[in-house]
């Protein structure tokens, strides 16, 4: 049996309608020795048995939605049980292009980057560009990181990342846990002296289902995760033994 | 201390005994965490003392340079209510931490648990 090394996490909530089409992609395009890893957040619809019925997939259900954090999370732990070496964040609404993978991973592999971020923005804008609100809100956190890191981030709300083991092995214990967590993730992998690298990639509008963020609650949602990013930032760094004992 | 009771005085004073004696009633019965009932008892032994002991009230209220003593004990009330709100935000902060915890590691062992079985069961049936 041929041992996998590269974890491919794809977190979804109620995507009954577009998860098969996802993983069809997805194993036609990327290498043989990715083992695909969907989390089921709790789905109300048949979302998992969509998934498995691809047998393409292995799925684990979360028995209670835990929120796109919590979900990631739980892919970053199978991870660390499994002592993988990469491990890659992917949509499971098709979002994401797959082609996008090889190059996100290419850092980690030259080992200059813990922790790559897939960006619509950097170089060619090519691709799906999100609604004109939403892009004020990236604009806002992007802000909001450099201000707080001094790097530049141009998409830090991009969900299509990729850790190395390091990257694994803390946030495994330490992902930020609620809806949205990719800006406090900056912010956390910053702090931890965690080396974060953006890559080009290109993103489509979403296939099926709604966004996590709906717009009246989006201005909440700017508000939590602007103040979290401010706390974490303001927490001294987590230290080695608390990583271990987690 | 107990001369010449008013009659809120005696009012305050059952209310404040029947609170203390509620509480205590769900220790008792289980219904309520020590812990989280330290609050409650400190907050309400403060309102019998103050029930039972009028001129430590424009005493207190006399420190604090409020003119209308009984204004003291809302100051308290309202502190007494926003502590035992912070520690509930408290405990709902870890409750939420440990059910996440608690649903990945149920997720991930029913996942190896699956495979376990569907190890075994070829062997079970030859």
């Amino acid at each position: 049996m041929q041992i996998c090394k590269k974890l491919l996490i794809v977190p979804c909530y109620n995507e009954e309608s577009c998860i098969g089409g996802t993983l069809q992609e997805l194993s036609q395009v990327i290498d043989r020795d990715f083992k695909i890893l969907v989390i089921n957040d709790g789905s109300e619809d048949a979302t998992s048995e969509q998934a498995s019925n691809t047998n393409m997939a292995l799925v684990i259900d979360l028995p209670v939605n835990l929120g796109v954090g919590g979900a990631v999370q739980t892919g970053l732990k199978y991870a660390q049980n499994k002592n993988m070496e990469i491990a890659v964040k992917f949509d499971g609404d098709g979002q994401h292009d797959p082609n996008s993978i090889a190059e996100l991973i290419q850092p980690l592999k030259d080992d200059i980057a813990d922790i790559v971020i897939g960006s619509r923005f950097m170089n060619s804008n090519q691709g799906y560009q999100s609604t004109f609100w939403r892009r004020i809100g990236i604009k806002f956190f992007e802000i909001i990181c450099h201000l707080l890191t001094g790097k530049k981030i141009t998409d830090p709300t991009s969900g299509l990342r990729a850790y190395n083991r390091k990257a694994i092995k803390f946030m495994s214990s330490h992902y930020p846990s609620f809806d949205y967590p990719e800006p406090e993730e900056i912010i956390l992998a910053h702090k931890n002296n965690l080396r974060i690298k953006e890559v080009p990639a290109v993103m489509r509008d979403r296939q099926a289902g709604s966004s996590t963020i709906s717009s009246a609650l989006s201005v909440y949602y700017m508000c939590k995760v602007t103040l979290a990013m401010l706390f974490i930032a303001m927490r001294p760094p987590i230290r080695k033994e608390q990583t271990n004992n987690a | 201390m107990l001369e010449n009771l008013e009659r809120i005085q005696i009012i305050s004073i059952i209310g404040s005994i029947f609170f203390l004696f509620l509480i205590s009633k769900l220790i008792r019965k289980n219904m309520l965490k020590e812990a989280y009932a330290i609050l409650w008892l400190l907050f309400g032994s403060v309102f019998l003392l103050f029930s039972c002991w009028k001129k430590g009230l424009d005493y207190f209220a006399s420190i604090f340079g409020i003119y209308y003593p009984p204004a003291l004990l809302f100051l308290i009330l309202i502190m007494a209510l926003i502590l035992v709100l912070i520690q509930f935000s408290i405990v709902v902060s870890s409750q939420n931490d440990k059910i996440r915890l608690l649903t990945q590691e149920v997720a991930l062992l029913k996942n190896e648990l699956d495979k376990t079985q569907q190890k075994n069961s070829p062997q079970a049936s030859a």
